[in-house]
């Protein structure tokens, strides 16, 4: 298998849509044959990405790279940027308004989850112009082969 | 343990939606924090929540998760039970609180997910 690219816009603020692109690239690993495990590992990774985009940052685009080793997922948005990234990454951290805490988001846990299940982690955020989110999740666990 | 267990248990009528599979039911989480099932990194058979909305469905399309609980007799919308049935996901609401429904479903064998 050649490595496959799939990419994905992702409104803003819709909160009925959010998680498709995921849903998406779940669905394609399950048809690939990958372990339940690493599925898990890249569901959790971009569902909680493509929810910040949602919430925090009016949206972006997706993009998934997929090969027979790894799964490596680029999320880029115009948003607002992160001021503090060290705060932001800390477990319990959030700017969520109430109203994304009723959804059962805001708990400021997707940032250190994301990192917990990724095994490359990178983000690039400037204020005023956006953030990069790059991850990537190796089908044998944390080493590349 | 299977969905109509849990139904029988829980008194929730009818599932809403297509049981799909009818698998093995052996864990659950129970919580209104979708970030915190997330961060758990198990995979929750079940999940008992007091929220209804789109995302619980994604977050248990996301963690294989088979059966959905909505607690207190909140009904979900057309829109969460097309998505649920999209996602291959089973929706029960019953009338109980978190408490209660939680402690029924341990005493008959389901246990944390981890
Ligand atoms: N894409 C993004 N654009 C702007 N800010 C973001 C983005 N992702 C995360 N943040 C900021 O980092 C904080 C922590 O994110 P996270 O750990 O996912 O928690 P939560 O989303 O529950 O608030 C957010 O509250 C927000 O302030
Ligand atoms: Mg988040």
């Amino acid at each position: 298998m050649t490595a496959i690219t799939r990419t994905y816009q992702v409104p803003g603020n819709d909160f009925a849509r959010a998680g498709e692109a995921s849903g998406h690239i779940k669905r394609i690993l399950k048809e690939l044959g990958f372990s339940p495990e690493m599925i898990r590992r890249v569901a959790i990774t971009t569902y909680e990405a493509e929810i910040n985009m949602v919430i925090h940052a009016g949206g972006g685009t997706v993009t998934a790279t997929i090969s027979p080793q790894a799964v490596a997922v680029v999320f880029e948005d115009h948003g607002p940027g992160i001021p503090d990234l060290e705060l932001a990454m800390q477990a319990g951290w959030s700017t969520a308004p109430q109203n994304i805490r009723d959804l059962g988001f805001g708990a400021g846990m997707g940032l250190p989850n994301i990192q917990k299940y990724s095994d490359v982690f990178e983000i690039k955020t400037a204020v005023g112009q956006g953030t990069t989110l790059s991850v990537t999740i190796f089908a044998e666990g944390k080493e590349p082969i | 343990m299977k969905i109509a267990e849990i139904a029988t248990l829980l008194e929730t009528g009818a599932p809403l939606g297509r049981i799909q599979g009818d698998r093995d039911l052996t864990t659950a989480y129970a919580g209104d924090m979708l970030s915190d099932v997330l961060a758990l990194g198990g995979q929750p058979d079940v999940l008992l929540t007091g929220l209804v909305n789109p995302q619980v469905i994604r977050t248990a399309e996301m963690l294989d998760t088979a059966c959905v609980v909505f607690l207190r007799g909140k009904a979900p919308t057309e829109q969460i039970l097309s998505l649920a049935e999209s996602c291959g996901v089973c929706v029960l609401t019953t009338g109980k609180e978190m408490y209660e429904a939680c402690g029924l479903l341990y005493g008959a064998g389901l246990r944390p997910a981890q």
